[in-house]
């Protein structure tokens, strides 16, 4: 569970952590969520956002590793096929 | 992309009633204040001759061809929305009916349900976007009617539009004569109506502000049958969006169609919009778009000449209408794989999971 | 969108799909245990691209359709009284109780209102000091954080007119609940990306260890999804039963702290009746005694209705993988979507309510 999505940091208001709110960008809609579960995240950091809250920030150097590991099978099967 | 602007509210062009700041039970009786109702407000905004016979009964010389001939009912919340009002998609929205049959819209009636306690201001804001869409689109309101219910019985104002249109072609569009084979295209991008709404609606609204893409489309459809484009079905895409007027047509037709994902133009803001709210674009209603099934041959053409027309520059070939026969709509999915495009039951609702 | 679309890749997915059909060598079922992956693989239709050796079990991952039905009644009895505004998440709405659902207690005339977050419920209290302003708090610990910290901004607010009723529900129970059935047929387990971006996933390993099933936290797309069953089936071929990440990019071994801390100080675990799994011991998330005020349950006195769920619905063994929807008596007669027996048809991606979609095209969901 569930429907959670990411979005930028675009501003921040408020004091208190658990007041926290910013103003997130998600491909071009603006909507205010709730920081407060992520007192780390600044602007211009990326958020995954579930019913108006911040729930983590996104590793941006974890998020390429999907695609590196897609890249490392390709060249292995690569490797495969040219030894077969 | 033809978004209408919101009417800009000016001093040079005051309400026509100031006595009254609010519409009252006794501006539907059938007496004196209706009737300055009617000649101050709506005779005044779409002044034609037609209309100012103010006959029970509007009379009009047509053609010896066929007319086409529909009606529809505008209960749309909130009245005023990013691209559009009640008012403009009344008269957008019957003008669509008839050009989704081929017809080149002529005249319309337009019947109105209010509220008591309606801020005149409102409707005449209303009123002027009638006679402006009308205007543009080439039609004249040459009838109506004016009823007033009580406070709490009408949610602000109910405007039903009939429309005449004449058929100045051959060509039978209708599901039925939908062939396999045909290619199946979309006039522009989806879901932007129904996002333009939600992201107004207490509770779920969004900061930017998502534009209807509430427009007529009859001069495209017209353009398409000058140009000789074979075109065996049209259908425009309101509630239920794309997903329900494809599975209407498929069950029509009784012919299993093929859509991909890939091809399906939907903008960026709407997509995020529809992510965050887990809505399916594709279920979503537009109001300026049409599906159009054209025979293979003609589909480059067809193409063409829609993205020539302002209302359908974004348009795309979607799809294919295929040999099987079952009411079935499926999806090429972005990932390749095959699922079945089902019509949504209600209407859709926000998800968490 | 960022790191959403590149998630969908075509060619990667077919990447992905084509390295498990090259190491998958015995069937095997893997189960998701979340809606939204659930979601995921009936709108990309991602398990066709799986090899047919793979079956994909679709757990009790909706938190709105394992809602107990008493619960349910309960909202709608909340939901018709003339001083309340009922607030909830969209997917509620249609969900049916023993005799009707919001949405009709909202034709009916009640105040019944979609809200996006728990803080548009709080900001609705706040205006409307004269009415009653009540949320219904469903979800898995990923919801959670939200409605804990709206009831904490509403304690400091001092409101006095509003109040939850809460129905969260917590996986790791579940998931032991089904692997502790004699009969359960699941090998390996999707675990769910954003529940454990919240908590963390430190209690899956002694539930790996104890059952011998592997567990991938896993991500909500297309790549994550396929890249998870990938991660899956490696280790069910090679005999290993341990706790991976696939969701890196979101997840972390700790979770959110802070999101368990506020977690912590307003609610306290309770047992929780599942709708079609029957009561799991310590499953649920209700108020804690400091925050008792905020509770509807109290507030508005509903009475524990006791409610037998259907005699008929066979969910319960649909979700431990023993049947297939369509091999229940009551699939396509009595339970239907329009009138779903079971949490599995409540949903529109439940396991039986997508079996009934594509009730026509058997071929695609190997139901011949």
């Amino acid at each position: 569970m569930c429907l959670a999505i990411p979005g930028k940091i675009v501003s921040v208001s408020g004091n208190d952590p658990l007041e926290r709110m910013g103003k997130i960008d998600f491909g071009g809609i603006l909507k205010e969520a709730s920081l407060a579960y992520v007192p780390d995240a600044r602007v211009g950091d990326y958020v995954i956002v579930h019913v108006g809250f911040a729930l983590s920030k996104v590793d941006k150097a974890e998020a390429k590793k999907v695609f590196e590991y897609l890249k490392r099978m390709g060249e292995l099967g690569e490797l495969e096929e040219r030894r077969t | 992309m033809s978004a209408q602007k919101p009417i800009e509210f000016s001093g040079a062009c005051p309400i026509p009633i100031s006595q009254y700041p609010q519409v009252l039970m006794a501006h539907g009786g059938g007496g004196r204040l209706m009737h300055q109702l009617i000649g101050k407000m709506f005779l005044a905004a779409f002044h034609n001759p037609l209309l100012d016979t103010q006959h029970d009964a509007a009379v009009a010389e047509l053609t010896g061809k066929k007319i086409a001939f529909t009606t529809d009912s505008y209960v749309v919340r909130p009245m005023f929305f990013p691209g559009g009002d009640i008012g403009s998609m009344a008269v957008h929205g019957t003008v669509n009916d008839l050009a989704m049959a081929g017809a080149r819209p002529l005249y319309l009636s337009s019947a109105f349900i209010i509220e008591e306690g309606l801020p005149m201001e409102t409707l005449w804001k209303i009123v002027c976007s009638m006679r402006d869409a009308a205007k543009k689109c080439g039609v004249q309101i040459i009838t109506g009617d004016t009823k007033v219910v009580d406070k709490g019985k009408g949610d602000g104002v109910f405007i039903n539009t009939a429309g005449i249109g004449v058929i100045e072609h051959e060509q039978k569009i209708a599901p039925q004569n939908v062939r396999a084979g045909d290619a199946i295209l979309v006039s522009g991008d989806v879901g932007r109506h129904g996002m333009a709404i939600m992201a107004v609606r207490e509770g779920l609204e969004f900061e930017s502000k998502i534009e209807s893409d509430s427009a007529p489309v009859h001069e495209a459809v017209l353009k398409l049958l000058k140009a000789g484009i074979e075109i065996h079905c049209l259908r425009d895409l309101t509630r239920g969006g794309l997903t329900s007027a494809l599975n209407e047509i498929a069950e029509a037709a009784n012919r299993i169609l093929l859509v991909e994902e890939k091809l399906i133009p939907v903008r960026e803001d709407v997509h995020a919009a529809c992510e965050i709210l887990g809505l399916d674009p594709f279920q979503v209603a537009c109001e300026g778009r049409f599906a159009a099934f054209v025979a293979a041959k003609d589909s480059k053409h067809a193409l063409e000449i829609l993205r020539a027309d302002s209302s359908g520059t974004g348009a795309c070939v979607i799809g294919k209408v295929t040999e099987e026969r079952s009411a079935d709509v499926f999806l090429k999915s972005a990932i390749g794989a095959r699922r079945i495009l089902d019509m949504a039951s209600g209407e859709q609702l926000p998800r968490i999971c | 969108m960022k790191f959403l679309d590149e998630y969908r890749n075509g060619e990667l997915a077919q990447q992905f799909a084509r390295e498990i059909h090259r190491i998958t060598t015995k069937p095997w079922n893997i189960m998701e245990i979340c809606g939204g992956q659930t979601h995921a693989i009936v709108k990309f239709g991602i398990d066709e691209l799986l090899p047919k050796k793979i079956t994909l079990i679709h757990g009790p991952g909706c938190p709105v359709c394992v809602t107990p039905l008493e619960m349910i009644d309960k909202a709608l009895e909340i939901a018709a009284r003339p001083e309340v505004i009922f607030t909830s998440f969209g997917d509620m709405l249609r969900v049916p109780g023993s005799t009707t659902d919001l949405l009709s207690v909202k034709a009916g005339g009640g105040d019944v209102r979609i809200v996006y977050s728990p803080l548009d419920a709080v900001k609705f209290a706040e205006q409307n000091p004269a009415k009653e302003i009540v949320f219904f708090g469903v979800g898995f610990e990923t919801t959670a954080p939200a409605t804990a910290l709206a009831i904490y901004q509403a304690a400091q607010k001092k409101l006095r007119n509003f109040s939850m009723l809460i129905s969260h529900v917590l996986v790791p129970p579940a998931m032991e609940a089904l692997l502790s059935s004699p009969n359960c047929r699941v090998q390996g387990f999707l675990a769910a990306g954003h529940v454990c971006a919240v908590m963390g996933y430190e209690e899956y390993f002694s539930i790996a260890k104890k059952y011998r099933v592997p567990i991938v936290v896993t991500g909500f797309e297309p790549l994550d999804i396929l890249q998870g069953v990938l991660m899956t089936v490696q280790q069910l071929e090679s005999g290993r039963a341990e706790v991976e990440n696939q969701y890196s990019r979101a997840v972390r071994r700790e979770g959110n702290q802070p999101a368990q801390d506020l977690i912590k100080k307003v609610f306290q675990v309770v047992p929780r009746k599942w709708r079609g799994v029957g009561e799991i011991p310590q499953s649920g998330l209700g108020l804690g005694d400091e925050y008792a005020a905020f509770d509807a349950e109290k507030k508005f006195g509903v009475a524990d209705h006791h409610v037998e769920e259907s005699a008929d619905c066979q969910s319960g063994l649909v979700l431990q993988g023993q049947i297939k929807p369509h091999e229940c008596p009551a699939f396509g007669e009595k339970c239907t979507p329009e009138h779903p027996l079971g949490a599995t048809m409540v949903s529109s991606e439940g396991a039986c309510a997508a079996y009934y979609r594509y009730r026509r095209m058997p071929d695609l969901i190997g139901a011949k």
